[in-house]
This record gives structure tokens, sequence and C-alpha cells, in this order.
């Protein structure tokens, strides 16, 4: 028997970035609130110290902040017509785990979302008309728009620091940002950060081509900041140490070095680790959430009362906990009827390594630190007569050189033994990757729902993730992964190895942790799991925010997005929900 | 059970009767309430009166000395443990002349001897705000003295050497604002507690007065003088005011119990307390003491340890601190042309390597930037050198670190712990 605790006004299932931003927007308006963690309690000093965080075996190979498949994991299969298995490692994507979330181990690369990404399906049949997307693709319009979205954006930019250069100042172009881009209301907080070797190569490379190179948005600073918080960043220092770390220089933006040194001194904010929610507790009804049940690390059962319910986990996570707590009617792809596991998707990725004559001088890394162009993204270019719908960014970053997994070796070298070390000695500091970074379109096979056959450590069923890539995504990715072979080879280089994505999708290489979609957002209850505020259809008092919101994957890093979503929703909560609550979108 | 709570909720209450008598908030009272609060925040009462974990204001904070340890007392009003019962002439003889309510010695790790000069409105004030906290039926425990001054007798002997009663006199010479900052240096703010350097008995030495001195669990409190080396001497009167409002400034950040300092006392001084702060202390003259501030490092330093200290400075310290030693502006403190790293005495420096150190957090500067603890993974002759480099270059000079004194140090470390983070309740 669950053991009932003293009721909050608002409860957040995870405390990573969305958690954090809501939790301060939402105490800022008075309210009680209490985030629930399922990983460790984690601080930048002492847990990502650089006394000691520069160990790639335990951070990078062993995945010291990841989740735990002992505890939590899915179950995966390509097809409907297959049996999923359960997950025993991590794999092509890694969930973290702990305070901060994933907000702590990323990169840093935050990107916005094209303005036609957010109305892909109107604009794609405005353009090419409506056979030219294929029956099986349910791509579909976000419910909001781009200008609609941009103050979050900046919101999220300034909290971050982000580096970087604009390419479209209220519609002024700047000739070195990405002219692409949609309009901003002000520049990047700090400049961008000091080049590469690689980058310049890479920009030099790209201009002949006639492309529009311009260095990749960082949330590393590159400069010592203050956010509008008052949160203090030191400025990079260019380690090399940023995915699958924690950064101990307080440079890289995480919830611990821009939200929680600020958050964590309000009296009406708390939050608790080693918490596995596992139920929305409904009222008889089925219409208004009266909490959450979660077990601690003993396995003790508690329910939390909370007047407001908002899911902040991971994708997969909030999408169970959705199916769980039978909010929303599940997906079925037979029928092609309900919403919740819907237009799962995912990144597809490619890469064509380059090596040069040139000193590349891969140890000065920075998450973010590289050069992009983005005349292959979206519909930044005709896919008339190309067939595909969606596209990506091209890149090189300079993300680190670190030993055991970040260094790249000519298509012929020997696995082991003297010639492997010969031409690791040859390479080490003659390499880099040109990196292609791939939308998915959300298909009828893709999605997730509940397990029929396994069950997690509560006894209830697993997450079932059923997802390919389809042929929609294979065109796309060769397509660009052409476009990423013709910089290289405009780099010079002595040889390329080009790495195209082939099919099956495997889930056991790591690939990105951008797993979208499950929960979407939308304009019509019948397609999406919560209205244009991220609000349930169903279920008034609960809101699900992060990118399994999203209705497909653009090609872009998600966490810019999801950060923005997050500040969205704290605000149609702040502005529009408290005053009235009850649905804010009425159909 | 339910009986017996009752009985204890009526206890409390009738222990609470007096408080809450003395607590009437009619005008009066209600200012001289404010003005005794703002007076606790000047005196930082809090940070010896509350143990880890513990109420404040309840006592039972070890105080190490060199004669042993001394417990804090419990100044809440609970009239059975704490001064509930004592009438403000009991409390302003404590604070006047260091006796007990039951007229014995208190002992001097309860700055009497600077809180004597504090006027008898302040002290009377201070005893109304202590009025109005909650009870807290508390007993520290017994101190731990070394034979024979566990004999509260002694300390009249003590008293008759170092301790001279006596409410400030100001100087008719000087301004307003200079008395009135000397007021709060030398009584409440009882920094020469830390900043003046002690006698063998732990007296203080006033000819040397704020020439930097011992703050107790390993830490060495800068000298407060105009020496430009180890001193005030290059800092501006507004340095020293954002210094105290924030525990950083341009020049610096504080550290272990100054930090402490910072967060529970400084902070809360209004501007123009702060102003008169600086303006004494800015007029002290600067001490010449063992021709420190002529650039003398204590003897030659070689360019092996050098070299050493230079090449783990650069692995360990630059990201944050800079390749110019300069730190980074509003985030990492410089350590070029800074006092407490140039002091006479390491042992700050040391504290702060062994077993890292955060940054005070007040609301302006929210981010509790912190060092990490290094003792793991450097030696001592490790933190020597690098110790020796950081207060020899960029124009720092200073004496040497030896190995034997970071291996001291390394012992007695992890026994206390970053001080300020005591008070800090994470969830």
């Amino acid at each position: 028997m669950a053991k009932r605790l003293e009721p909050v006004d608002v409860v957040l299932v995870g405390f990573g970035w969305t958690a954090s931003i809501i939790a301060q927007e939402l105490t800022d308006e008075g309210l009680q609130v209490l985030a629930l963690e399922r990983g460790e309690d984690r601080a930048t000093v002492p847990d990502f110290s650089t006394t000691h965080i520069q160990d790639e075996l335990k951070y990078a190979v062993r995945n010291h902040m990841f989740q735990a498949p002992i505890r939590e994991t899915l179950s995966f299969r390509n097809t409907p017509d297959q049996r999923a298995l359960p997950m025993r490692q991590l794999g092509s994507f890694r969930p973290g785990a702990g305070v901060g979330g994933a907000g702590v181990h990323w990169n840093g690369q935050t990107w916005r979302f094209l303005p036609d990404d957010f109305l892909i399906r109107s604009h794609t049949e405005e353009r090419y008309g409506a056979g030219f997307i294929p029956e099986d693709l349910t791509i579909q319009d976000w419910g909001i728009t781009y200008d609609e979205l941009e103050s979050c954006y900046d919101r999220f930019e300034y909290l971050c620091g982000v580096s970087g250069v604009a390419g479209n100042v209220a519609g002024e172009r700047r000739p070195d940002g990405n002219p692409f881009e949609g309009n901003r209301s002000r520049d990047y907080p700090l400049p961008p950060l000091e080049r590469s070797a690689g980058s310049l190569m890479f920009d030099k490379a790209a201009r002949e081509l006639g492309y529009h190179p311009f260095p990749g948005p960082a949330a590393n600073a590159s400069r010592p900041y203050k956010n509008p918080l008052g949160v203090q960043m030191g400025q990079c220092t260019y380690c090399g140490y940023c995915e699958w770390f924690g950064c101990g220089n307080n440079s890289k933006a995480s919830p611990q070095s821009t939200i929680l040194p600020v958050l964590l001194k309000k009296d009406n904010f708390s939050y608790r680790t080693g918490c596995d929610v596992t139920r929305v507790v409904l009222d008889g009804s089925g219409t208004k959430a009266k909490g959450v049940l979660y077990r601690d690390l003993e396995g003790r059962e508690f329910e939390q009362p909370a007047e407001l319910v908002i899911l902040c986990a991971f994708a997969h996570h909030n999408v169970h906990l959705l199916l769980l707590s039978g909010i929303g009617k599940p997906y079925d792809p037979v029928s092609n009827t309900g919403v919740v596991g819907r237009n799962y998707a995912y990144q597809i990725t490619s890469a064509v390594e380059v090596f040069v004559d040139e000193l590349m001088n891969p140890y000065m890394g920075a998450g973010a630190l590289g050069q992009a162009v983005d005349d292959f993204n979206g519909d930044n270019f005709d896919h008339g007569p190309e067939g595909f719908i969606g596209g990506g960014y091209i890149a090189l970053w300079t993300t680190g050189g670190r030993p055991i997994l970040q260094h790249h070796l000519p298509q012929d070298t020997p696995t082991w033994g003297a010639g492997w070390k010969k031409a690791m000695a040859e390479n080490y500091l003659h390499s880099t990757a040109v990196s292609t970074h791939g939308s998915v379109v959300s298909h009828r096979n893709a999605y997730l729902d509940l397990d029929p056959t396994y069950k997690d450590i509560y006894g209830n069923p697993m997450l079932r993730l059923t997802f390919d890539f389809h042929a929609n995504d294979y065109r796309m990715s060769d397509y660009l992964t052409s476009k990423a072979e013709g910089i290289a080879r405009a780099m010079k280089p002595r040889s390329i190895n080009v790495k195209k994505r082939k099919p099956p999708y495997s889930i056991i290489p790591y690939q990105t942790t951008h797993n979208t979609g499950g929960a979407a957002m939308g304009d019509d209850p019948r397609t999406s799991v919560v209205n244009r505020y991220l609000q349930s259809w169903d279920v008034p008092n609960v809101f699900v925010v992060g990118a399994c919101n999203f209705p497909q994957n653009p090609g872009y890093n998600p966490t810019g997005t999801v950060g923005a979503l997050a500040y969205w929703a704290a605000d149609a909560i702040r502005t529009r929900y408290l005053k009235r609550p009850g649905p804010l979108v009425q159909v | 059970m339910r009986t017996n709570q009752a009985i204890l909720g009526w206890l409390a209450l009738l222990c609470a009767a007096p408080a809450a008598g003395a607590a009437d908030l009619h005008n009066a009272d209600y200012v001289n309430i404010q003005r005794g609060r703002y007076l606790a925040n000047a005196g930082d009462c809090i940070s010896c009166h509350t143990a880890k974990g513990g109420k404040p204001f309840a006592g039972g904070y070890p105080v190490e000395t060199p004669f042993g340890t001394i417990y804090s007392s419990n100044i809440t009003p609970d009239v059975v443990t704490g001064i509930g019962n004592w009438t403000r002439e009991d409390f302003y003889r404590a604070m006047h002349e260091g006796k007990r309510k039951d007229g014995q010695h208190m002992y001097p790790a309860c700055p009497y001897p600077w809180f004597t000069k504090m006027s008898r409105e302040d002290v009377d004030d201070l005893k109304s705000y202590l009025d109005t906290l909650q009870p807290v039926r508390s007993i520290s425990p017994e101190n731990d003295l070394i034979w024979p001054l566990g004999w509260r007798k002694m300390v009249a002997g003590w008293n008759l050497l170092f301790f001279e009663p006596g409410a400030y006199a100001p100087d008719p010479d000087k301004s307003t604002l200079w008395n009135r900052g000397a007021y709060l240096v030398q009584g409440p703010g009882h920094c020469a507690a830390c900043h003046t350097p002690k006698n063998l008995l732990g007296g203080s030495d006033h000819d040397r007065a704020l020439q930097g001195g011992d703050a107790g669990e390993g830490w060495y409190a800068p000298g407060l003088t105009g020496n430009r080396r180890a001193g005030l001497g290059g800092w501006t009167t507004e340095d020293l005011v954002q210094y105290l409002k924030t525990g950083a400034n341009p020049h610096t950040a504080s550290t272990g119990p100054m930090t402490e300092v910072v967060m529970n006392s400084t902070r809360h001084l209004n501007e123009q307390d702060l102003r008169a702060i600086a303006t004494y202390l800015k007029d002290i003259p600067p001490d010449q003491e063992d021709g420190h501030d002529a650039g003398d490092s204590g003897g030659a330093i070689d360019d092996e340890t050098m070299a050493r200290g230079k090449a783990l400075y650069v692995d360990q310290c630059m990201g944050c601190h800079m390749a110019d030693g300069k730190g980074q502006a509003e985030a990492f403190p410089p350590l070029a042309n800074t006092s407490s790293v140039q002091a006479p005495n390491a042992q700050t420096l040391i504290q702060v390597v062994l077993g890292g150190d955060y940054m005070a957090d007040p609301p302006t500067r929210p981010t509790s930037l912190a060092m990490p603890a290094f003792d793991w993974k450097l030696n001592d002759q490790d933190i020597a050198d690098v110790l020796t480099y950081v207060r020899n270059s960029w124009g720092n000079r200073a004496p040497a670190v030896s190995a034997d004194t970071v291996a001291d140090m390394r012992e007695s470390v992890h026994e206390y712990g970053p001080r300020y983070k005591r008070l800090i309740s994470r969830p």
C-alpha cells in the first residue's frame, strides 16, 4: 500500500532541462513545486570536478551517467511482425539519469528548427503537391509556428550563454551566420568559440563549393558569462570532454551551471532522487490527475498528491508513463488510430572521415565547436527532383581527441597489432570527420507501445519500441552524405572514408540519443497527445514536455527546441492555466 | 501518549512565555528588535552559536583552540538551557565583562574582548532580538580543555593580562563614518579575533593589530592593513564594499570561514556601514613586518621548483585561473596580486588546494562556484611546488611553501571540510 505524502501544487517527473526550467518558472509564480528524479544527486563540484572528470573509460565506455538497463530498459524490434527483445545494454542511444538529466552529458549543440519544419505537411503539400508525401508517412504540422516560439528559443539561448554568429537578426541577413535560419530577435549572447583547424578547412572547402558555412551554435561559453538569472559561467577550456561528461568549469550549459544555483535556494522548491515514478494517478472519472505513484530505491511505494502533474522525463519514459496510466488512447498501427506512442522518430547520421597532411590538433575540442552548412536542411533546397522529404546539416565538429573512441583510421587499417599502432601514430593528429545529421520522418510503423511479453522490475509491462529507418530516410541520408563527401574532397585530403548509413536500423552501435515523438503536440486530438500548450487532451492537469512532443524529427539536435518548448509550456501554465484551470484548447 | 504530548506542549508554551512578552511588537520594541537583528548579523553570532545540522543559535558548535575544544552556548531564549531567564543586565555583563549569569567567567572563545566595545543600547537591542527567537532546549557538550583550563577561574588571570573592558570611545579627530567603521570592526564585527596575531596564551597582539592571524581550524586570516602585497593596500573602498557584500571582487574571493562571515554577516549590513568599515580599514597604515612588502620571498626559490610548479599549474589550475593568473571576471578569482595568495602564512592556500572550497553565493552571485579538492590527486611536494609557483609568479612575492607544512595540514583538512556549507541544508 502506497504511503500518501503531503500534497504539493506541482509534481515534476524527472529533473533535467525541462523540469528545471519549468520549476524555475512556476516557483516564481509562488507554487510549491517538487521534482522526482530517478537517478542520483549531482553537483558540478564534486561530481564533475576537473580533477577527475576526464575519464573516458568510466564515463564514455562504462556509461557512468546513463540510465541503467538493469533497472529500466525497453524492448525493441525493427518491424511489427517481429518479436521484440529487451535491451540489456545501452546501444544506439543513451538516456541520461540523475539530476540535470542528459543536460549534464550533452555536447551543447543548441539549434533552432527552421520555420518550415513546424509546418512540414502543409508546407510540403503547398510547394510540391499533396501527392508528394507517401501515404505511410505520418508527418504533420506542430500546431505552433516558429514565430510563436522565437522568444522561448531566445530565453533558452540566453539562459545557456550560447556562443555563435546569428545569420538573421530581425530579417537582416549576416554573412557569417546561417542565412537559412528563422528570424531571431537579437544576436547570440556570446561570440563564437575559437575556430579549430578542422573548422577552418571545412569553412574554406564549403565556401569554394558555394555553400554557406557558419559556426555551430554552442552552449559552451566562449567567454565568462552571467545569465539573466545572475548565474555565473566560466570560459570553456576546450578540454574536449563534453559529450558523456559533466563540465567541471561551469562552461557547458546544464541545469547545474545555469538554473539550479537559483532554484535550489527557493523555499517553495524541493526534489527527491532515486524515485521511479510508475503511474500518474487519475480520479474515478479518468479526466483529472490526483498525483503520481513512485518507488524509492528500497522499493517502497509512495503516492505524491499534486494539483498539476508535469511529465519532464526522457521521451521514452514520458510515453511509457502515459501508457501505464491510461492517459490518452494508445496508438494502433493496424487501424491507424490512437495517439500515445504514435510518430516515434529518431535521427539518421552518417560521416565521411578525412585524412589530411595538415596538423588537426584534435585534443583542443569542445562539444559544439564546429562549422556547419544548412544548405541541405529542411526545405532549404528543391526536393522536387530528389523524391524525399527532409534534410539535415553537414558539419565538421571538433569535439575532442579522446584516445579510446575519438580517433579515425583509414579504411584498410588492421584492427590490432603493429599495423594498427603505426596507422594510429600517423593519423591521430591528421584526421577529422565531416558528419551529417539528418531528419527522420514519422512513419506508420514506427511507434512505442506496451510489450505484451516482458515486464519491468516493478511488474509493469515494458515499453516496446518498433522502429526502422524507411526508404525516405535512406534516400535523404545518401543525398546528404554525397554532399558531405563533396566537401570532404574539397578539403584536399590524402584519403577519405565514406560511412553511409546502411539498412536495417541497428539498436546496438551508438548513433544518437535524439529519440523523439510518442506524445506529439498538435491541433487535432485524433493525431496528437497534447495540445499546442503541451497539455494532455484527455487529462487537463497533466502536461507532457520534451522531445516526445516532436511530431517528426527535423535535421537538428533537439535540445534548443526542447528548452524552448519548456518555456512555452511554462508560459502557458503561468499566463493561462493558473487563471482558469481546465483545457486550454477547445475542440 | 497524547497526554504526554499535551503536557509537553503546555510546557513549551510556558517556557516561551517570557520570550513572547519581550517580543511585544509595539513600535519602539519593533525598532529595537530590528536593530538587534541587524547587530546579530553584524556580530555573526549564528556562525559560532549553531552546530552542524543544528538549530540556529542553539549552540553546541565546537570551537577549536590551541587549548582544547570549547562548545558554543545556546543563546536561544530557552529558560533552562538558553538565555531565556537572563535579564538585560545579565546579558550586558556577559558581553561587557565576559561573565555568565552565575557569575562564572566565560572563555574568550566568545569574543567578549571585542563585544565589550558595544554600547549598552546596542547590547540591549541584541538581547531584545535574541528573545524573539524560537526557544530551543539544547545543552552543549562539556568543553574539552587541557588541564588546568577546565577551571574557569583561570580566565580571571587571562583577563587581567589581555582583556580591558570598556565601550568604544570615538576619535574626535576622525569623521563620523570612520568612527562608525571603527566601532563595527572593533566591536560587534570582532574582525581582530581572526585578523590579529595571537600570543602563546591566545591573547591578541594589539601591537600588530589586523596584520593577519589565525582564523582557527587551520585557516589563516590575511592582514587588513595598507600593506600593498599582503593587505588591503591595493584595494579601493569600493573593492572592500563589494567584497563584504558578495564575497568577491576583482582582486580575490573569500575562502573558508570568511565565506561564512560574508554569507551570515557582512552581506546583511547596509551600504553605509560597509562604507564605514572600508573607510576605517583603508586608513590603517601598511605594516612592513619581515620586509614582506619589499618583495622578499623568504629565501631564493630555485628554478627547478618554479618549473615543477608551473607544469602543475598548467595541468591543474589554468583552466579556471588562466595562464596569467588573472582568473575570469565575475567567475573564478584571480591569483595574481592577491593578498591572500601572498600572505606570509600559506595555510589558507593549502587548505583550499587540499580540501577544495565553495565561493560565497549571495543572490547577486548565486552560483557557489567551487574549487575541487586535490588532496587525493597531488602529493605534499606537488602542492608545495604549485603554491610556491603561484606565490611567486605574475608579480607575486611570498615565502616558498614546504612539503612538510602541507603534510601537517593534510592531517586536519578532512576533520572540518568546507565550513560555510555546514549551514546550507540541501533538500
